[in-house]
C-alpha cells in the first residue's frame, strides 16, 4: 500500500498513457467499423468476407500482431504506434459485425417509410439507423473497449510505457505491489470507459429512457 | 522482412529442443490442456445455470469482470505467489495452467448458460409435454440446440488461451512464446517475427478446425437464418464471447 | 373420456386460475374451452398431462386416475399439440415426428415409415422428411406438430390454441384439414381457444369458462347459440347468433320450383328464347355452374361469361346454406341440389324465411344436425 502512495505521480502517468493508447483505439476503430459495417449490411455476398475477414484478424495472440507492425508500419519496435494500430484493428475486427449486425436490428418497416419520405441512404444512416442501432453497437463497444484496455498492457513486453510497465517492473524486481497496483488501476480504467459508452448511449437514446423497454 | 523469411526457413530452427516443431506441440498441449480442463469445469456448470436460472447473475458478471483483468498481470501475480511453493518446471508450469483455465472458464461459461437459455421454449414445453423426463429434454433437445453458443465459447476460450500461453513464455514456459520473448530480450526481430507469424498461423489453424468441427457436429437445423433485434442482440452475445482481454 | 371432478388450481399468491372445475370430455368427440384471457383454459388443459398439478379435485382418463400415473408415462400416451408447434430446431422434420415412437422404443426403420405415413395424413409432401423446421412455413410446421402428436397414435390429444399463430386463410385450411382427420381417427379431444367461431366450428361440445376459472357453460355449438345461459355467455358468444346458429339447424322442408336451364357451350338464342333477365347455366352431367345475363351475351355461353356469384345449397344441407343461395343469387333463385350435386330446383329467400317461420311454429322440433 505505501508502495502506492510513494508513485502516486508514475501511476498517474502511466494510467494517462494507458487510457490514451486504449482509448484513441477504440474510438477509430468505431469510426472504421461503420462504414464498413454499413457495406457488409447493404451488400448482402460481401456480409461473409467483411466480417470473417475481419474476425481472422482478432484471431491473432496480441503480442505478436504488436511484433508484427513494424514490419507493416515500417515502426521501430517501441514505437507507441504500432500498439495504437494494431489495436485499432482489433476494435475494427470486434466492432465491423456489431455495426452490421446492429444495423440489421433495426426493423424494416422503420427504414421502408424513411425511404418512403424521401430520405437518401447517407441521411437515413446517420439520422435513422445509427441512432437506432445504439443500443446493439454500444453493447459491443462496451466489450471492445473493455477487452483493449486490458490487451494494451501485453505492450509492456516491447516497451511501450502504460500500466503494463508495473507488471514488468514488479516481476523484475520480484516485488509483487507494482503488479496488484497495475491491475486495480487496469480494472478501474475499464469500468470507467464502461461507464463512460453506457451513459453516452443513454443520451443517445432519449426514446429508450421514456418508460419502454427494448 | 527477407530476415524473418530467413529465419523461418533456416533448417537449424526446426530441429532440437527449441525447435519450432517441439514449441509449436508444447504450445498446443498447454492451450488443449487448458481448455479442457476448463470445459469441464464450465460446461456442467453452465448448462445448470440455463437449465435452472439460479446464479445467472453471478456468472454475466464473472465473465465482464475477467475480460477487464489483464492477463499480463494474472501470470506474473499467480507465478510470484505460487511459484515459491513449488520445485523446478512444475513452477511454471502449474501457476500458468491455473491462470490458463481461469481465463478460459468465463467464456465457456457464458456459451454453455447463454447456449441453453435461447433454446426456444415451445419447443422445451413441447418435449415435457411428450413425456421426456427432465435428463432428457436436456440431453435430447436443449445441448443440441445449445451447441452453436457452446462451440463459440470453446473457440474463444481457445483462442483467449492460446494468446495468454504467448505471454507466459515471459515467466519460463516453454511453446511459441518462447521465440517472441527470447528475440525481444536479444533484439533478434528476426526471431520474434518469426515467432510471432508462427504463433498467428497457430492460432488461425485452431479456430479454423474448430469452425470445421462445429458445422460437422451441429445440426444443420440450427443454422437458419435470424433477424432482427432480438436476434442481433443474440449474435453480440457471441461476438462477446469471443472477446478475450490478451 | 377425460373427467374433470372438482379441479382446482390455486397459487401461492392466493390467484384462483381454475375453480372447481367438473367437466367431461367425451370419448371420440371434440371438447373446446373457450373464454377470456384468464379463465383458466389453458391451465385446464395442462393439467391433464400434468404439466401443471391440481391443488385438488381429480382428473381421469378413462376412469384412471392421472394422478396416479408416471406423469412422463402418462404425457407418452396422450398427443400434444401447442401454438408455435414447438419443433426441434435441430431434428429434421421426419426425426420431430417420430419423437414419440422412438422414446417408446420403436426402431428407427419404423418410426421413419411412420412419419412418413403421417406427413401424408396432415396433408404435406413426403420430400419434407428430411427438411429442417426453420425451412418450413408457420402453417407447415403445425400441420407437422399435429403429425408429432399423433405418432404414437395416443387415444386422447391436448391441443393448446394450435391455429392461433398462423394466417387467417391458413386458419381455415388447417380447421378443415383437422375435422377431415378426425372425422378418420376418432380421438378425444380437449382443445383450447380464445375464438368463439373457432369453438363453435371445430366443438362437438363446447365449455364456456369464465375469468377464475369457474364453468359458465357446457353444451353444443347450436345449443350456445341459440340459447346462451347468462349475459357473460351471450356477449362472449357474440352477434349474429342467430345467422350463425343456422348453420347447425337442418334446412327446412322445401319444395324447389323447376328452373328452366342451358347447358354450358350452348349457342346464345337458346338462352335468349327462355325470356328471362338471368338463365341458369350446367354442365354436361346437369351440375349448375352459373347464372348469365342473356342480354350481355355474344357467341356461345362458355365460362368467362357466368357470374359467380350465387351459392348453391344441398336441399339436406343447413338452414344458413339455403337461405345464403337465395340471398346471394343475382336472380333472387337460390340454387337447390340434390346429394349428387345435380340441380333439383330453386327458391326464393322469402319462401326459405317462411318455411324458417313455419318450422319454428310447427309441433315437431326440427332435427338438430352438425353442418356449417
Amino acid at each position: 500500500m505505501d508502495w502506492i502512495l510513494d508513485h502516486l505521480d508514475d501511476i498517474e502517468y502511466l494510467t494517462r498513457q494507458h487510457a490514451w493508447l486504449s482509448a484513441v483505439p477504440t474510438v477509430l476503430g468505431l469510426l472504421l467499423a461503420i462504414p464498413l459495417g454499413w457495406v457488409a449490411r447493404r451488400y448482402r455476398f460481401l456480409y461473409a468476407p467483411v466480417v470473417v475477414g475481419t474476425g481472422l484478424l482478432y484471431t491473432i495472440p496480441s503480442l505478436a500482431l504488436f511484433i508484427l507492425m513494424p514490419l507493416f508500419l515500417g515502426t521501430r519496435i517501441l514505437d507507441a504506434t504500432n500498439v495504437v494500430v494494431a489495436m485499432t484493428i482489433y476494435t475494427v475486427a470486434l466492432m465491423t459485425r456489431t455495426v452490421a449486425d446492429g444495423l440489421g436490428s433495426v426493423p424494416d418497416s422503420v427504414t421502408a417509410s424513411a425511404t418512403a419520405m424521401g430520405f437518401g441512404p447517407l441521411r437515413r444512416l446517420f439520422t435513422v439507423e445509427l441512432p437506432l442501432a445504439v443500443p446493439v453497437i454500444a453493447a459491443g463497444l462496451r466489450v471492445a473497449a473493455v477487452s483493449n484496455v486490458s490487451i494494451v498492457s501485453v505492450a509492456a513486453l516491447i516497451g511501450v510505457p502504460q500500466l503494463g510497465s508495473l507488471f514488468t517492473d514488479g516481476f523484475v524486481r520480484d516485488f509483487l505491489d507494482p503488479i496488484v497496483a497495475g491491475l486495480i488501476a487496469c480494472v478501474l480504467l475499464a469500468l470507467v470507459f464502461d461507464l463512460v459508452i453506457v451513459l453516452v448511449a443513454r443520451l443517445l437514446t432519449p426514446w429508450q429512457r421514456a418508460g419502454a423497454s427494448v | 522482412m527477407n530476415e524473418v523469411l530467413a529465419w523461418l526457413t533456416d533448417p537449424a530452427n526446426w530441429q532440437g529442443p527449441d525447435g519450432i516443431p517441439v514449441r509449436t506441440w508444447q504450445h498446443l498441449m498447454y492451450s488443449l490442456v487448458s481448455v479442457g480442463i476448463a470445459a469441464a469445469i464450465a460446461i456442467p456448470v453452465g448448462l445448470w445455470i440455463g437449465h435452472t436460472g439460479h446464479g445467472r447473475f453471478l456468472a454475466v458478471n464473472l465473465a465482464g469482470a475477467l475480460r477487464a483483468v489483464p492477463s499480463l498481470g494474472l501470470l506474473f501475480t499467480a507465478f510470484m505467489v505460487l511459484g515459491p511453493y513449488l520445485n523446478g518446471e512444475v513452477s511454471v508450469f502449474v501457476p500458468t495452467i491455473i491462470v490458463l483455465v481461469v481465463l478460459a472458464v468465463p467464456p465457456v461459461l457464458a456459451g454453455a448458460y447463454a447456449g441453453v437459455e435461447q433454446v426456444e421454449t415451445a419447443a422445451r414445453d413441447a418435449a415435457r409435454g411428450m413425456g421426456m423426463r427432465a435428463t432428457e429434454v436436456l440431453w435430447r433437445v436443449e445441448v443440441p440446440c445449445a451447441l452453436p453458443l457452446i462451440f463459440s465459447g470453446i473457440r474463444s476460450a481457445a483462442l483467449q488461451v492460446i494468446a495468454t500461453a504467448t505471454l507466459a513464455a515471459t515467466v519460463g514456459l516453454g511453446g511459441l512464446g518462447r521465440y517472441l520473448v527470447d528475440g525481444l530480450a536479444v533484439r533478434d526481430y528476426a526471431q520474434m517475427a518469426g515467432g510471432a507469424i508462427l504463433v498467428a498461423l497457430l492460432a488461425l489453424i485452431v479456430d479454423f478446425v474448430a469452425a470445421t468441427l462445429q458445422r460437422v457436429v451441429v445440426s444443420p437445423g440450427l443454422t437458419g437464418k435470424t433477424a432482427g433485434r432480438k436476434n442481433a442482440l443474440r449474435r453480440i452475445q457471441r461476438t462477446t464471447l469471443r472477446a478475450s482481454g490478451s | 373420456m377425460i373427467r374433470f371432478e372438482g379441479v382446482t388450481k390455486q397459487y401461492p399468491d392466493g390467484t384462483v386460475a381454475v375453480g372447481g372445475l367438473d367437466l367431461e370430455a367425451a370419448s371420440g368427440r371434440i371438447t373446446v374451452l373457450v373464454g377470456p384471457s384468464g379463465c383458466g383454459k389453458t391451465t385446464s388443459l395442462r393439467m391433464v398431462n400434468r404439466m401443471i398439478e391440481p391443488t385438488a379435485g381429480r382428473i381421469t382418463i378413462d376412469d384412471q386416475d392421472t394422478a396416479a400415473m408416471d406423469a412422463a408415462e402418462l404425457r407418452r400416451g396422450i398427443g400434444y399439440v401447442i401454438q408455435h408447434a414447438g419443433l426441434f430446431p435441430h431434428r429434421t422434420v421426419a426425426d420431430n415426428i417420430a419423437t414419440v415412437p422412438r422414446l417408446l422404443g420403436r426402431d428407427r426403420r419404423g418410426a421413419r415409415a411412420g412419419s412418413l405415413e403421417l406427413l401424408e395424413r396432415v396433408g404435406l409432401p413426403r420430400e419434407f422428411a428430411d427438411r429442417y423446421p426453420h425451412q418450413l412455413s408457420g402453417g407447415q410446421q403445425q400441420r407437422v406438430g399435429v403429425a408429432r402428436a399423433l405418432a404414437a397414435d395416443p387415444p386422447v390429444m391436448l391441443m393448446d390454441e394450435p391455429f392461433s399463430a398462423v394466417d387467417p386463410n391458413v386458419r381455415e385450411q388447417l380447421q378443415d384439414e383437422f375435422l377431415r382427420l378426425q372425422s378418420e381417427l376418432g380421438k378425444t379431444i380437449l382443445f383450447v381457444t380464445h375464438d368463439i367461431d373457432e369453438a363453435v366450428k371445430l366443438g362437438d361440445q363446447v365449455a364456456v369458462l369464465r375469468v377464475g376459472g369457474e364453468l359458465a357453460q357446457v353444451a353444443d355449438p347450436a345449443t350456445l347459440l341459440g340459447d346462451p345461459h347468462d349475459d357473460f355467455v351471450a356477449g362472449f358468444v357474440g352477434r349474429d347468433r342467430g345467422y350463425r346458429g343456422l348453420g347447425f339447424r337442418a334446412a327446412p322442408t322445401l319444395q324447389p320450383h323447376e328452373e328452366p336451364s342451358v347447358r354450358l357451350g350452348s349457342p346464345v338464342d337458346e338462352a335468349q328464347r327462355l325470356e328471362a333477365e338471368w338463365v341458369l347455366v350446367t354442365d354436361d352431367d346437369g351440375k349448375p355452374v352459373g347464372w348469365v345475363e342473356p342480354a350481355r351475351l355474344s357467341g356461345d355461353i362458355d365460362r368467362d361469361d357466368l357470374h359467380r356469384g350465387g351459392t348453391v345449397a344441398g336441399i339436406d344441407g343447413s338452414s344458413r346454406g339455403v337461405l345464403d343461395a337465395a340471398l346471394s343469387s343475382p336472380s333472387g333463385r337460390g340454387v337447390i341440389v340434390d346429394g349428387d350435386g345435380l340441380l333439383l330446383g330453386t327458391v326464393t329467400a322469402a319462401e326459405v324465411v317462411a318455411a324458417l317461420e313455419e318450422a319454428r311454429q310447427g309441433s315437431a322440433p326440427d332435427p338438430e344436425t352438425r353442418t356449417a
